[in-house]
């Protein structure tokens, strides 16, 4: 008699839509996922022991190197959380431009996202679209801080340098571009009955279970749970801005989808009001040495990065060098879900899944 | 007498002209199906708001003579436990049936004289011409199973398989799409159907719009061309059949993908779209469009021939540039809850017309 049994494919770490340098192991009955097993640690660089050795000042590098992707924000919640350690007051001015170069770097790391999803899932232009506004955003990275990707933005204390001339309204300009923008991304998907095929129904996460997996950011949004650190425990000047927090109650990758775009409009809404509201003054905490000591303690610090809560644990023994440092990744806790996401579903619904969680394997291995 | 037992006359009639028709017919579409590859990258890249290849030649134009050295040049890579003979067969029984389907295009109708010889344009005109194409064309299903299987990865077998389901459900609706133009011209032979439409005084896409629609959504899905390109995926199987081919035997399959669009684009040309025919050929008033006529008619059936496959392999590109792609599952239900329904419909409706007229 005919004997059935089931496939096991290695998808990836060199596959066209992994994302980088993840492993899938895939049990397939034919073209249905029986089961998903993430294999990952191909990109461990060692960061967190790294940084045990490193001086304070000369660790934000390396969180840029975590998640690439949106280098602005890794770098944000490490200087907040030594800020918070050692106690150093920020002038204000500062953390305005803080708030409009971290809301950017959502930008610009959305506009990753929603391309290279819509690139798994077959549609090619999206993804060129998207890189046209995030080459803005860039540009306006490389005139603040002269890098592009791993920016080094931020400094203990304030920033390295003030906003340079004209930078104000290079920024005006994109914000009043960017809606018009969007507008097309959603022309393109939206409304093509092809790409609802392809996203509602697909992914499905519960908020009891996402909640349980300890997902966070748009994929726990998207399953109807308000939940934004931005709102909870407000950082840099975001108690001073008016946004919403998007949600969506199907849980699904369409779901996502619509989260994340709201997301993009809210975080020009915001760069708007900063942009309207920056106050003059200084932009750096006074008496700064750089070989700097922290009292002896330790902190948590959590922001709302593009991906969910980045986490920052830092313990000091009062000297010059963290004594432990711990990165709490979003990426690695939400790529945990993907096998509950993806059972039952299809070999073509992974690729939709793997995009949807967008994960940053920098981010997911350390 | 030659050797065959036929006069010069007979030799020249029956081997030599048929044969160089083929040589002429070959190389123009081999040449047509490079720089259809250039085409699409100039137009997506257009789309996509990026430049296409620009550095080979003027403004790219010899980028597909250098694609095509670098594939020869290629290590012919075999795969590790490959199934050798079938492995090497794929790829050529993928571009066989291509090729043997360009036999029966009516590229034009008006004979020309050389040397007291008529030669028509087109390589022969059987009474089958459109049963000859869908029969022929099913059989390079077989180069690609025949690849995926012999390749010896599950990437390669997947996308076979896919390949495999997607093509034999997709040949049906194919068919019934056709039906209906083939009960309009009264005859299944290419260059018949284009003379009907002359006759009827309008193109088929009019009557058959439903036709054409279920015709061109099922050959994107036979050519296996965005938004129905699963068996080869690169999202989900890296390439699929393809992913062990390397080289002239890579080129071979893309050679025989192109060709099959440039084929699906000449069918719906002649069966839909009035063939060699410039538009509106019964309106006297616009006979300046057929201005290569003052060379020789055929030239000028040559040129709106190409303009219209030109323009359907547009759509096929614009497709390509626009649409996200289709799951396994949807794939199947478009297939046989959707087109093959509506392609009956269509062949009953035209049935029901051709009663009461």
């Amino acid at each position: 008699m005919f004997r059935t049994e089931m496939m096991e494919i290695n998808m990836g770490p060199q596959h066209p839509s992994t994302h980088g340098v993840l492993r899938l192991e895939l049990t397939l009955d034919g073209e249905t996922v029986v089961d998903v097993r993430p294999v990952i640690g191909y990109l461990h660089r060692g960061v967190e022991k790294l940084s045990e050795h490193k001086i304070y000042v000369m660790i934000p590098p390396l969180c840029d190197r975590l998640d690439y992707v949106a280098s602005g924000s890794q770098n944000l919640g490490y200087i907040q959380a030594v800020e918070m350690l050692a106690g150093i007051e920020v002038p204000e001015r500062a953390r305005y431009v803080r708030t409009i170069l971290a809301e950017l770097n959502r930008i610009s790391s959305h506009l990753v996202w929603l391309g290279t999803h819509a690139l798994d899932i077959g549609a090619m232009t999206v993804f060129f679209y998207c890189f046209r506004e995030r080459e803005m955003i860039l540009d306006m990275f490389e005139s603040f801080c002269g890098a592009r990707l791993t920016t080094n933005m931020f400094r203990i204390g304030g920033l390295l340098d003030d906003l340079p001339p004209g930078w104000i309204a290079a920024c005006r300009h994109f914000i009043d571009l960017f809606p018009s923008r969007i507008k097309e991304y959603e022309g393109l998907l939206s409304t093509n009955r092809i790409w609802l095929e392809r996203t509602k129904g697909v992914g499905y996460i519960s908020a009891e279970d996402a909640i349980s997996w300890g997902v966070t950011g748009p994929m726990l949004r998207a399953s109807g749970v308000a939940y934004d650190i931005r709102k909870t425990e407000p950082y840099a000047a975001y108690d001073r801005m008016e946004f919403d927090v998007p949600t969506h109650k199907d849980g699904d990758t369409y779901a996502r989808y619509v989260v994340r775009l709201e997301e993009l409009r809210q975080s020009t809404r915001i760069i708007r009001q900063a942009i309207d509201g920056i106050p003059a003054g200084e932009i750096r905490a006074p008496k700064l040495k750089t070989r700097m000591k922290a009292p002896v303690g330790e902190v948590y610090h959590e922001i709302e990065g593009p991906r969910g809560v980045q986490g920052f644990y830092l313990v000091s023994d009062g000297g010059e060098k963290p004594y432990r440092c711990h990165f709490r990744a979003p990426s690695f806790v939400n790529l945990a879900a993907i096998g509950d996401m993806s059972r039952g579903g299809l070999v073509a619904d992974i690729v939709a899944i793997i995009g949807t969680i967008d994960i940053v394997l920098g981010d997911c291995d350390r | 007498m030659s050797p065959l037992g036929m006069t010069m006359d007979q030799v020249i009639v029956n081997l030599v002209i048929p044969a160089v028709k083929i040589a002429v017919v070959l190389g123009v579409i081999s040449g047509a199906v490079a720089y259809l590859t250039l085409m699409e990258r100039k137009i997506l890249g257009f789309m996509q708001l990026r430049l296409a290849p620009r550095r080979v030649g003027p403004s790219g134009l010899l980028q597909p003579i250098a694609d095509g050295i670098k594939l020869l040049l290629k290590e012919d890579v075999m795969p590790q436990g490959a199934d050798r003979a079938l492995f090497l067969l794929a790829p050529v029984l993928a571009i066989i049936p291509a090729f043997a389907s360009l036999a029966v295009l009516p590229f034009a109708s008006a004979p020309f004289e050389v040397f007291g010889y008529t030669i028509t344009p087109f390589i022969t005109d059987v009474n089958i011409g459109v049963l000859y194409i869908l029969s022929i064309s099913s059989l390079g299903i077989y180069g690609i199973i025949l690849g995926g299987w012999a390749s010896n990865s599950k990437y390669s077998l997947l996308g076979s398989l896919r390949s495999a389901a997607q093509m034999i459900s997709y040949e049906v609706p194919l068919g019934l799409a056709i039906i209906g133009v083939l009960m309009l011209a009264g005859t299944a032979s290419m260059v018949g159907i284009v003379e009907a439409q002359r006759d009827a005084g309008m193109w088929f896409f009019v009557p058959q719009i439903v036709g054409l629609f279920c015709f061109f959504v099922s050959a994107v899905a036979e050519t296996n061309r965005l938004p129905f390109d699963l068996p080869e995926a690169e999202a989900e199987l890296v390439a699929g059949y393809q992913t062990e081919y390397a080289g002239m035997k890579f080129a071979f399959f893309m050679l025989a993908e192109y060709t099959s669009m440039i084929i699906v684009a000449s069918v719906a040309t002649t069966l839909w779209l009035g063939g060699w025919m410039r538009p509106f050929p019964g309106v006297e008033q616009l006979a300046f469009l057929d201005w290569l006529n003052f060379i020789h008619p055929a030239l000028s059936g040559v040129f709106w021939f190409t303009m219209k496959v030109l323009f359907v392999l547009y759509v096929y590109i614009w497709l390509r540039g626009t649409f996200p792609r289709y799951r396994y599952d949807q794939l199947m239900r478009i297939g046989w809850k959707w087109l093959l329904p509506l392609s009956l419909l269509n062949v009953l409706a035209t049935g029901i017309w051709l009663v009461l007229r």
